[in-house]
């Protein structure tokens, strides 16, 4: 009753599905990874190169040099300092944030859940301007004597960063099975408690990956530490732009960066540690509870998320954007739309060579092929790395490929830019000038985006139960199958969230962009870069509704994003 | 029972293999869509060779016409690219001198200009649209680079706070270091602003390089400010009228910047809200220059006949916020009137400052900063 | 009917375990067993004793290091998890969170592609025959535990598997839950005719849902048998161990002799394993001292100590509700029932 089914030349014919499947894992690893190679890792690598080689042999004599100077341990113990402070709060503020916008439902959610994003790719130059004004011994914080300190800083760090540890962490939190903790709170345990030894190791994976993420934009962060720092702030960040673009001591550069490396790849490993660690399959499933405020139900840990969380939109959040948006409507003739309706125009007596609008378009154009690209690249990065491969040696690839594409974020922006440019006329010799093409502009974004891609996607994949691939498997799913209709589904659902992400940051990237800029062919934050930089109300009119647009913007992109799981969740229900 | 091993079951289905394809074809589309998208289409009848590439800065514009009656004259593409401002823009130029960025270079200043021809980055060209004025800033006697326009980096004041305030305002740099402006002067960091670098020059070129030192320590004994961008300074900082929440009246700016700030209706300058100290000036130089190892020198020279030529220094003023060098050429009618400039600004030789720039800058960060 | 080597066939299959530490050690170390078509086999032994590694391996999740698995006499080796055909059904369920209850049970059948309308014809016949008719639109987070592996087991059964594996697929649920699913599932196995591997700890459950049984431990196969000779023919002091037997005695010594009275042991040299149910108090027989009693849904059971036996339970009706159970220290005599007495080593 039985028949037989496989024929005799089966296992070989399936060995051999077996290789062919082997290989495909390996081209998907090298696809992404030569995407690094070629616009990332081979551009570093050159312009760090030039500055620890001299007369064509290496010269290692400038860590000798750099090093002994009280300066760089000095500029050293700032970064550190500043990233790890700004880190810390980012994830004790967003911690709340996460629970309130993500597993909580009220009216207004998802109006809020995009209003946070917003800080995250506002031109630093903007904000920096909107922080001082807020900060300055005559603005409404001025009592805060922030100005020009290291408190300031960070409290720009944690503006920018906020969302990140929002959307990273509650993205996860959202499919997190609340049983365990109710489990908990049955045994005894008190609210917090059941929190603290429940639901927070669960989250541990997340919160790590955020971390790591707000680690690196807070030790590369640039514009915000020249302007809000104040003379004599100095960051391992900011010296190597000194020392590349104004003193060309390429020597002093490399090492620098080199310390960079350091620093970044050691906050790397400890969260990759803290994630592997505490990693497990979740039973994914999406839980939404309603806030409790009153009533019966009142839960005093609601009520302190909601008022962190309040605390941190209205205050650290809204409090500088509300600034750009009022001042936006201040024309020289009194309030009014004239910096808006000034959008159309290449502006007056100042230097646009297009529209506002135009440039917004050139921007959204860049954003979307940016987008595509660290979408792909990333997912593939994701998918790869969530594999647990039976070898160790296997295994450890994995987890360096995983390591390797956050290192963008930790390398400076213009180490990257000169890079480009040095390396970038016959790349490995090949007779193909890229340094003008216009390609690089959204590869440049990209490799940025790659990593929040990454770690936004990575998770939520990561969290599926293995025996979920086997029970599908056994049921007749090849591994393809596998693939399209367990991992992508689950994983669709942070996909939304991973392209809003990326388009957000393409849209609002500053740092790369403007070493590959063309002056014909500006983006909304160089329009904006150049407009602010020009005297007159009517230019920074322009410039601040400018901001607002980008703002708009990106909140609009979010809102389609988180529109785009909701119709994923639908699949789920 | 059917087996679900069935010969007729076991079909192909799409594996990683067609994921990957469409993984590499997303990402060819995506190359090809960014060209595709946004590269200009070549210009009718022109050539590979009839491209000619702009090194720019940043801050580069001029009309859309004057590119357009460009390319038209000259059956050239002209394509532009800024990687950089100021000195990170000489820096490019010297990394990447063995695969040049592009043709032709517009915004060198004077206090990169000797670094550019001594890295041998330039190519010698003297420019027949070159004229007494552009001469006048010549760096050296080969030509190797062209001056196209002038700016001048003057402290700026905020008449109507000293007005209220009763305070004469300042004119000269030593005034900046009396007693009674204590506390009211935002400069930039000339570490991290090219104005920043201009006003360091100025002082050196006043005091000399015995006295520049003193100079700023007195400034910084009477209160002096230092924000690092000039964005910063002159709207956080800058009690001026397109501020908001700033506490100092006085603040590095340009010669160019108080037209920008007369309301509208107001014709005479007595009553413009701010105004430049002559006295306190720096000139910058921007010059043009062709490119060693230029892959079209001749459509470089072209550019560079081009950005002297009557029209676009005429463009200047309104485009790039500076003066055009050639003083033939009729000024906005605001600027003639809000924007005079300094008759004897402070100046430097280009060779000296680039012998000690870097030491200035490190000697001024030890000063001022600590 | 069947061909010999028709059905599932084990043999002298090794599969190897990796510590995260690197090292390797053999979960199933030399395994030979063969299970006929419509047969269901449960795999019993103690958790660890390789009985899983070995259900997997079956299925194609873990690689064997030597031996062969075979089915209808071809062998497995290199066929991929999807393409054995098999059915899995794991402790918890493992359904896919995104899908609803039919589209759960359809997985299979999709993979077959199954026309769609003969798909909705079989889901529908599944769960109705695990007892869920009606729960196809049901999201799977908002199903009970027992639910979740009646959803489970007819998802694994949808697509005709011609081999299905159950790991451990009660232990999860309740035990009154877990007694009535057992016999679901034993039910379910034959109407459908499924041929099934069976891996469970619970000796209850094996007996309940087994044809044969086969009892492992470190890896080696200790027993293979219905469940019947099984219970009265431990081959092993170890298996009657695991079967919950208690105390054992040599049918020719004093005691034992004692204890069986005139229908005696079937050999002088066997050994008598006694357990729950074997012992009962009676006026005269062997000495014991009652170490505890309980009442146990509807008998009293009482520990006793059996002189040269060692502590048995000794198991009663209830009767009188108003009679006290005897008291710790009571001296009590005991006699076994010669049916309720396995004889360990193979007799019979």
């Amino acid at each position: 009753m039985t028949t037989l089914t496989a024929p005799a030349s089966a296992p070989l014919a399936y060995r051999r599905s077996a290789v062919r499947r082997g290989v495909l894992w390996a081209l998907a690893a090298a696809v992404p990874l030569a995407f690094l190679t070629v616009f990332f890792a081979y551009p570093v690598a050159a312009i760090v190169g030039r500055g620890l080689v001299a007369d064509g042999a290496l010269d290692l004599s400038g860590f000798a040099d750099v090093l002994s100077r009280p300066r760089t341990w000095r500029i050293v113990g700032t970064t550190l300092a500043q990233a790890t402070v700004g880190t810390v709060l980012a994830v004790v503020l967003g911690v709340p944030g996460a629970y309130v916008l993500h597993r909580c439902t009220f009216p207004g959610r998802t109006a809020v859940r995009a209003f946070v994003v917003v800080p995250f790719v506002l031109p630093t130059v903007v904000v920096g301007v909107a922080f001082r004004s807020v900060l300055a011994p005559h603005g409404p914080l001025g009592f805060l004597d922030w100005d020009g300190t290291f408190a300031g800083v960070v409290a720009a760090l944690v503006f920018f960063n906020y969302a990140v540890v929002v959307r990273t962490v509650g993205a996860f939190w959202a499919t997190l099975d609340p049983r365990a903790e109710q489990a908990a709170r049955t045994l005894g345990a008190p609210p917090w408690r059941a929190f603290v030894s429940v639901t927070l190791p669960a989250l541990t994976p997340a919160i790590a990956s955020a971390a790591a993420i707000v680690f690196l934009f807070c030790s590369t962060a640039f514009g915000v530490v020249l302007v809000l720092g104040g003379t004599g702030y100095g960051t391992v960040e900011t010296e190597i732009w000194v020392q590349t673009t104004q003193f060309l001591d390429l020597r002093a550069a490399a090492v620098l960066s080199v310390l960079q490396l350091l620093v970044v790849g050691a906050a790397l490993a400890v969260a990759g540690r803290a994630r592997t660690s505490r990693e497990r399959a979740l039973e994914l499933r999406v839980t939404q509870m309603r806030l409790a405020l009153r009533g019966p139900e009142r839960r005093a840990g609601d009520v302190a998320a909601v008022a962190v969380t309040g605390l941190v939109v209205v205050g650290l959040l809204a409090l500088p954007l509300l600034t750009v948006l009022v001042r936006s409507f201040r024309t020289p003739s009194g309030w009014g739309l004239g910096n808006y309706a000034a959008l159309g125009t290449t502006g007056g007596p100042n230097a646009l060579s297009v529209t506002v609008w135009e440039a917004a378009a050139t921007s959204l154009r860049v954003a979307l092929d940016a987008t595509v690209l660290a979408v792909v690249v990333g997912g593939l990065v994701a998918l790869v790395v969530s594999r647990r491969p039976r070898s160790r040696p296997a295994r450890r690839a994995v987890r360096l490929l995983d390591g390797v594409f956050m290192l963008p974020l930790g390398v400076s922006a213009v180490t990257v830019g000169f890079g480009f440019l040095v390396a970038l006329d016959r790349p490995f010799g090949i007779d193909l000038d890229l340094r003008g093409s216009l390609v690089l502009v959204p590869i440049a974004q990209a490799v940025v985006a790659v990593p929040l891609v990454v770690r936004t996607v990575l998770p939520v994949l990561r969290a599926i139960d293995t025996r979920l691939h086997e029970a599908a498997a056994v049921l007749g799913a090849s591994p393809g199958a596998v693939l399209r209709l367990v991992d992508w589904p689950v994983a669709a659902r942070s996909l939304g969230l991973a392209v809003g992400l990326a388009f957000a940051v393409s849209l609002g990237e500053f740092g790369a962009t403007s070493f590959l800029a063309r002056p014909d062919r500006p983006t909304l934050p160089v329009v904006i870069f150049r407009l602010i930089g020009r005297p007159g109300a009517e230019n920074l009119g322009m410039a601040l509704a400018a901001s607002v647009l980008l703002a708009a913007l990106t909140a609009a992109v979010m809102l389609v994003a988180e529109r785009l799981r909701a119709g994923s969740a639908g699949d789920l229900a | 029972m059917a087996s679900p091993l069935a010969p007729g079951t076991r079909r192909r289905r799409p594996t990683t293999a067609t994921a990957l394809t469409t993984t590499v074809a997303a990402l060819a589309l995506t190359a090809c869509s960014a060209v595709g998208d946004s590269e200009p289409p070549a210009a009718e009848g022109a050539t590979s060779s009839g491209t000619v590439v702009l090194v720019t800065h940043d801050s580069f514009a001029l009309s859309e016409e004057l590119v357009a009656a460009f390319e038209e004259d000259t059956g050239l593409t002209l394509e532009q690219r800024a990687p950089g401002d100021g000195g990170a823009l000489v820096n490019q130029l010297v990394l990447t001198k063995d695969a040049p960025l592009g043709d032709v270079v517009y915004g060198i200043d004077n206090a990169f200009a000797s670094r550019a021809i001594a890295e041998g980055v330039l190519e010698p060209y003297e420019s027949p649209a070159a004229g007494e004025d552009a001469q006048r800033y010549a760096v050296d006697d080969e030509g190797h680079l062209t001056a196209v326009d002038v700016g001048d980096v003057c402290v700026n004041v905020d008449r109507t706070w000293f007005a209220e305030a009763g305070i004469a305002e300042p004119e000269t740099l030593e005034d900046l270091t009396k007693p009674e402006y204590e506390d009211l002067l935002v400069v930039t960091n000339p570490a991290t602003s090219s104005p920043g670098l201009a006003f360091l020059m100025a002082t050196v070129a006043a005091f000399g390089e015995d006295g520049w030192v003193d100079y700023w320590t007195a400034l910084r004994d009477n209160g002096v400010k230092v924000a690092s961008g000039w964005s910063d300074a002159y709207y956080v900082d800058f009690t001026g009228p397109s501020s908001e929440g700033g506490d100092r009246p006085l603040v590095l700016s340009y010669a160019s910047s108080p037209p920008y700030e007369v309301p509208e209706g107001v014709t005479d300058p007595a009553e413009a809200p701010t105004r430049a100290l002559l006295d306190t000036c720096f000139r910058q130089v921007e010059y043009a220059g062709v490119l060693a190892g230029a892959e079209n020198p001749e459509g470089a020279r072209q550019v560079v006949d081009w950005l002297l030529s009557p029209e676009v220094q005429a463009d200047i003023p309104e485009q790039m916020y500076v003066y055009p060098v050639d003083s033939s050429v009729e000024l906005p009618e605001s600027w003639a009137t809000f924007a005079p400039q300094p008759e004897e600004p402070f100046t430097l030789d280009p060779e000296v400052i680039t012998e000690n720039r870097d030491a200035w800058i490190r000697t001024w960060t030890d000063t001022v900063v600590g | 009917m069947t061909a010999p080597g028709a059905g599932l066939r084990v043999e002298d299959v090794v599969v190897l375990y990796r510590d995260d530490d690197g090292t390797t050690k053999a979960a199933v170390d030399g395994l030979t067993l063969a299970v006929a078509p419509g047969e269901v086999v449960a795999l019993l032994g103690p958790s660890g004793s390789g009985k899983s590694s070995l259900l997997r391996a079956v299925a194609g999740l873990e690689p064997v290091a030597r031996g062969r698995v075979t089915w209808d006499g071809t062998d497995l080796a290199g066929v991929p998890v999807h393409r054995r055909g098999m059915g899995l059904m794991f402790q918890d369920g493992q359904l896919f969170p995104h899908r609803d209850v039919a589209r759960n049970v359809a997985f299979g059948l999709q993979m077959q592609r199954v026309p769609r309308a003969e798909r909705a014809r079989r889901v529908a016949e599944l769960l109705d025959l695990v007892g869920l008719a009606g729960f196809g639109d049901r999201d799977v987070a908002s199903l009970s535990g027992g639910e979740r592996q009646r959803v489970a087991l007819a998802r694994s059964l949808a697509p005709r598997p011609r081999l299905l594996l159950l790991d451990e697929p009660l232990s999860a649920l309740d035990r009154a839950l877990r007694e009535r699913l057992a016999d679901d599932v034993r039910a379910a196995l034959t109407a459908t005719g499924t041929t099934a591997l069976f891996v469970t700890h619970d000796h209850d459950e094996a007996f309940a849902v087994a044809d044969r049984i086969a009892v492992m431990d470190a890896g080696h196969l200790l027993q293979v048998d219905p469940p019947a000779v099984l219970w009265h023919r431990p081959s092993s002091r170890r298996v009657a161990e695991f079967l919950g037997y208690e105390a054992f005695v040599a049918a020719g010594s004093p005691v034992g002799r004692a204890l069986t009275g005139e229908a005696g042991a079937p050999a002088p040299d066997a050994l008598l394993a006694v357990g729950p149910g074997s012992l009962h108090r009676v006026p005269d027989g062997v000495a014991a001292t009652v170490r505890g009693a309980g009442f146990r849904r509807g008998v009293v059971e009482l520990v006793v100590d059996v002189e040269g036996v060692g502590r048995v339970t000794v198991v009663e009706p209830s009767g009188d509700p108003a009679a006290a159970l005897p008291a710790v220290g009571t001296q009590v005599t005991v006699r076994a029932d010669p049916h309720r007495v396995a004889v360990v080593g193979g007799y019979g």
